[in-house]
Parts: C-alpha cells; sequence; structure tokens
C-alpha cells in the first residue's frame, strides 16, 4: 500500500515538475508548481512529517504559490515561444546528467556502505513529526536560529517596502 | 518491495536536477525563481527522508528555515520581478545586464 502510494506521488511530482520547467504558459508553470509541492507533501506524511506537509500546503502551496500567481496575472505575461538554444541545451545536459548518475550511484552503493539504516523505519515513538515534537526540538535545541529567522523577515519585509517604494518615486 | 531511502534520495535528486536544469536554460525571470523552489522542495524531501530514518527531528526543524527563508525570497524576488517590468517591458534575463538601472 505504501509502495503503490510512493509511486503514484513520485511520479506526478516528477510530472510537475517538468511541466514547470517546460510549459510556454506561465500561469500552468505555476499550477504545476502546486501539484509537486502537494505531492512532496504526501510523501513527507509517508515520512511520518506530518507538521512539515501541513506546513507544506499551507504556506508552500497556500501562501507563496498564490504570490507567484498574483505576480504573474498581475504583469499579464504572454505565453512565450520555447527556442531550442543549440548551445545552451547540450552544455547544460552534459554538466547535469553526469551528476543525476554519480548520485543514483552513491545513493545506491555508497549509503549501504556508510549507513547500516538503509530502509525506512515504520513506526516512529508518539512525538516524532508532530507538532509537539518538531515544536520541542525547535524551542530548545534550536532557539537562536529560530528567533534570528524573525531578523530575516523583518530584513525582507523592509526591502520589499524599499524596492516597491523607489518605483514610485 | 518496499520504499527505502534510496528510493526517496533518488526522486530528490531528479527533481533537483529537472529545477537545476530550469534556472539554467529558461529565460523568463519568473520561471527561473520558480525552478528554485523546485530545487529547495528537492532538498527538503532529502532532509525529511534522513531524519525519518535516523530517526532524529533536526532534519524536520532545517525544513522549516528552509521554508521560511524561501518565502522571504520569493516576496523579494517578486517584488524585483515587478520593478524590473515596470522598468524595462520584458523578464528576459538575456536583456537584464546592467547592474545600474
Amino acid at each position: 500500500m505504501e509502495t503503490i502510494v510512493f509511486y503514484i506521488f513520485a511520479t506526478t511530482s516528477i510530472i510537475g515538475a517538468l511541466f514547470v520547467v517546460f510549459h510556454r504558459n506561465p500561469v500552468a508553470s505555476v499550477l504545476s508548481l502546486v501539484l509537486t509541492l502537494f505531492s512532496t507533501a504526501v510523501l513527507f506524511i509517508l515520512l511520518f512529517a506530518h507538521f512539515i506537509a501541513l506546513i507544506q500546503v499551507l504556506v508552500y502551496a497556500g501562501a507563496i504559490m498564490v504570490l507567484f500567481l498574483f505576480t504573474v496575472m498581475f504583469l499579464n505575461l504572454k505565453s512565450e515561444y520555447l527556442k531550442f538554444d543549440a548551445v545552451k541545451v547540450p552544455i547544460t545536459l552534459g554538466i547535469l546528467l553526469p551528476i543525476l548518475l554519480i548520485s543514483t550511484f552513491v545513493t545506491k552503493l555508497g549509503l549501504q556502505k556508510i549507513l547500516p539504516m538503509s530502509t525506512m523505519v515504520d513506526s516512529h515513538p508518539e512525538p516524532f513529526g508532530t507538532v509537539e515534537g518538531v515544536g520541542e526540538v525547535l524551542f530548545s535545541d534550536y532557539l537562536l536560529p529560530f528567533e534570528l529567522t524573525s531578523v530575516l523577515i523583518v530584513v525582507a519585509i523592509l526591502g520589499v517596502v524599499v524596492i516597491a517604494k523607489r518605483r514610485l518615486g | 518491495m518496499t520504499v527505502s531511502i534510496q528510493h526517496y534520495l533518488l526522486l530528490s535528486v531528479i527533481l533537483f536536477i529537472i529545477g537545476a536544469y530550469g534556472v539554467i536554460t529558461r529565460k523568463n525571470l519568473i520561471i527561473v525563481l520558480m525552478s528554485l523552489e523546485l530545487m529547495l522542495n528537492a532538498a527538503n524531501l532529502a532532509f525529511v527522508a534522513f531524519s525519518n530514518v535516523l530517526g532524529d527531528l533536526t532534519g524536520h526543524v532545517f525544513v522549516i528555515m528552509s521554508v521560511t527563508v524561501a518565502a522571504a525570497e520569493v516576496a523579494v524576488g517578486l517584488a524585483f520581478v515587478v520593478t524590473i517590468y515596470t522598468h524595462y517591458d520584458t523578464l528576459n534575463i538575456d536583456v537584464l545586464k546592467m547592474l545600474k538601472g
């Protein structure tokens, strides 16, 4: 059952990712990215990361994607003609496909030697992955990074205000 | 046949490479930002998979930080996109060469 669910949603996430990169219409790209993010949220649930799956749906697929969709529709972008770049595309594929091969090799062979636990854990004790478990780690061991995140968000807000204001004036 | 961590890592690598291909080859600035989101998402998947295998919640905390940084990055990036579009009337990244607008 778990295997079937994994393969279904892995396939949909890869299909969505391919549509993001290869579709001509930006609105279709945004919606395909939503499909990919939802499929990844399902995979997070399979990995016992319920809180992360919730965040993925609420923040990523909800807030960030609405921002993208709003910008695409606000700018009224035309669907572009995808031109095949005879220099860039082969070079990019020549760089990226060996990386794919090497990482496949490493995950297939190297990981079994380094980590004895290459299989997934079927059941964790209760607070794993829930709000309680993640919050306990977040507010004890990683309290300082959590607080510094607020500084990052303030800087982002101020940056956006400055950028948007310069356009008006 | 059960699902092992190799499956999740392979899926993560595939998503990351599709995203990297989009970042390098696409011309539209918004599509480039979206491919960047795809790469971040692939990294998050690898974090959560390792977190499950090791039985440690640190990976989840990293994912929360990553989502926060992605949200901030998208906010600033899309503000730039709107400004660039009103200034140049295009989002083609080959046209946008000057640092000083």
